[in-house]
């Protein structure tokens, strides 16, 4: 059975600006559970934001495929909104309007009253109210922009949320607060999310699953991590659960040193590049002193 | 000491400078007049003949206070009201630009969406567009026949190429971020175009009219001088010709501030569609 969301041999080149050829990832094959979140940790340029476009069919890749519902993704679509890293407002429109401009694009039908109620609803769920929102983006601060963005996307229901670091330019304060309210949307609407962030405990404390990348170029995604705390899940009570730190030294372990190790790895050429499941749960074995260290295992194998 | 607004200080230095070189002009003047005023060969020839001049103010403002209580006079065909002069040349400039936008924009619309025909077009409009629109007049009159019609075909092809080039210029240059945005949202073409790639780009296309019909109201004095009739820049050769400088340095000034106009209009449209990112 295929999953929701799978990425089969997905290879991206661009030319390098000298005659020859950048291998960003090659064979990158994954999947995503339908109301799964999943978020992907790597260092910068390694190739999540491409990774990204092609899943909201922005781009398309060198080969590969990616299907999502049985569907072949050509092109974008309503049903996969983005979240943009660099926001990607309309700055001759209003906040409102920003966000009423998807909403009428995803409901034609509604009337204006209708489409704007909704699109004020999900503003003052990012924490924007009032005058605010009669501001053209120029006018905004950074955190507020991403905010009107995340309130543009949400707005719209799609089936996949596509987040390109969408916190990145919040304060902690409002940071927490959009990730709850991401939590509950995600918890309501039965939406896959697939997120790329660079906060390790941003990414804990959202998904069920972190894939981890490799450095570019020949980027791959190395490991899939389960997160072995159960939800829900509070942003001070999860520190306290036995798994956190364990799950939290095996990422710091992997970007901070073998992300480096395992770049450049060529692929074998035509077998798919998937990553090694990674599953830390010391709750379970405790009972067996030479499984302690399960991730440590897995990664050996 | 009590401080005054940038803007009134600057208004002020402007009504000075204006009163200064006024009377500066006035004192100039007599002067002059006096240098040749009494010598014999003019009585000869007739001292009481009108005789060109450069006028003072007094008499320019004299002359336009008595044009412009009757701007819209008719006495035949060498005696019109100035209001009446100028209204022949706008219908001229806006007739000939209003047609240049109603191609320029849409065509230059279309050029700014292919890579290919931008390119493709590019040296056509690169040789055509630094051509002298007086330079196509006598293939107009020879091809059009009337004059009339010439006039408004200059204007036409004077304005079309900033228009053009500004349009498809601002439309290749939206951001592909924007465009970006559009697809996730499934917009059709139209509503792409209308919606985002429009709003996008008025700022330059705007730009591009603002620039044309500068050049537009450049153009319609020379080109009126050519084909005579009606119109300012007639207006301003005839009293020429009848040696009226006093009507010439009205007419010139009335040019400078109908085309001040003219613009100051496409400068509110500029600022209207004009954004920040
Ligand atoms: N259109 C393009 N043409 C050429 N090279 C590109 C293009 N887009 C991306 N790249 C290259 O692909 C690599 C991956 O870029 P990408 O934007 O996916 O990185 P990223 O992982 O999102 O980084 P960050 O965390 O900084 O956002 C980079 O080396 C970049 O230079
Ligand atoms: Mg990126």
């Amino acid at each position: 059975m295929k999953p929701y969301l799978s990425i089969e041999q997905l290879t991206q080149r661009f030319p390098d600006g000298s005659g020859g050829q950048l291998t960003v990832f090659e064979n990158a094959t994954f999947g995503v559970e339908k109301g799964e979140f999943v978020v992907i940790l790597g260092h910068s340029g390694c190739g999540k934001s491409t990774i990204m476009n092609i899943l909201a069919g922005l781009a398309d890749p060198t080969s590969g495929s990616v299907i999502m519902d049985g569907q072949e993704v050509k092109g974008p679509s309503l049903d996969r909104g983005v979240v943009f890293q660099n926001y990607s407002l309309l700055p001759w429109l209003t906040t409102l309007k920003n966000v009423t401009f998807g909403v009428r694009a995803r409901h034609p039908d509604w009337t204006r009253a209708q489409i704007d109620e909704h699109a004020t609803k999900f503003l003052a769920m990012v924490g924007l109210e009032g005058d605010v929102i009669h501001r053209k983006p120029s006018q905004l601060s950074g955190g507020m922009r991403q905010r009107v963005s995340i309130a543009r996307a949400f707005a719209n229901h799609p089936k996949l949320l596509l987040l390109d670091e969408p916190f990145g330019a919040l304060d902690a304060l409002t940071r927490g607060t959009i990730q709850d309210e991401l939590l509950k949307i995600w918890g309501q609407m039965e939406q896959t999310v697939f997120m790329i962030t660079h906060d390790i405990d941003e990414a804990i404390l959202l998904a069920d699953r972190i894939l981890l990348m490799t450095n570019g170029p020949h980027a791959r995604v190395a490991e899939s991590v389960e997160i072995t705390i159960p939800r829900p899940r509070n942003r001070t009570e999860i520190v306290e659960h036995p798994n956190y730190y364990a799950i939290r030294n095996h990422l710091v372990q992997f970007l901070g040193k073998r992300s480096k190790e395992l770049a450049g790895q060529l692929a074998t050429p035509g077998q798919p590049n998937a990553p090694e499941t990674v599953r830390i749960d010391t709750t379970q074995t405790n009972d067996d002193p030479a499984d302690t260290r399960p991730a440590l295992k897995a990664v050996n194998s | 000491m009590y401080q005054l607004s940038l803007n009134l200080r600057a208004a002020l230095l402007s009504v000075i400078m204006l009163v200064v070189g006024l009377l500066i002009w006035e004192a100039a003047i007599p002067a002059q007049q006096a240098a040749g005023e009494l010598t014999e060969y003019e009585l000869l020839t007739g001292g009481g003949a009108p005789k060109a001049g450069v006028p003072p103010p007094s008499q320019v403002i004299a002359k336009a206070w008595e044009q412009l209580s009757d701007p819209f006079y008719d006495a035949g065909p060498n005696d019109k009201g100035i209001g009446i002069q100028i209204g022949y040349s706008i219908y001229r400039v806006l007739t000939g630009y209003f047609l240049a936008a109603l191609i320029a924009i849409p065509f230059g619309f279309l050029i700014g969406m292919s890579q290919v025909a931008y390119k493709a077009f590019n040296p056509f409009i690169q040789v055509l567009r630094p051509i002298s629109p007086l330079a196509w007049m006598p293939l107009a009159l020879f091809i059009i026949g009337d004059s009339e019609a010439s006039a408004i075909f200059v204007i036409f092809i004077c304005s079309i190429w900033p228009m053009l080039i500004n349009t498809a210029f601002g439309v290749a240059a939206v951001r592909e971020d924007w465009i970006n945005v559009a697809r996730t949202h499934e917009l059709g073409p139209f509503r792409t175009a209308f919606s985002v790639i429009l709003p996008a780009a008025a700022p330059t296309i705007v730009t591009g009219m603002r620039i044309s019909i500068g050049i537009a109201w450049l153009v319609i004095v020379a080109a009126e001088m050519l084909v005579g009739g009606t119109g300012i820049g007639y207006y301003v050769w005839n009293e020429w010709n009848n040696l009226d400088l006093t009507s010439v340095v009205f007419s010139i000034l009335m040019i400078g501030v109908v085309g001040m106009l003219l613009d100051a209009m496409f400068g509110l449209l500029q600022r209207r569609v004009t954004y920040a990112e």
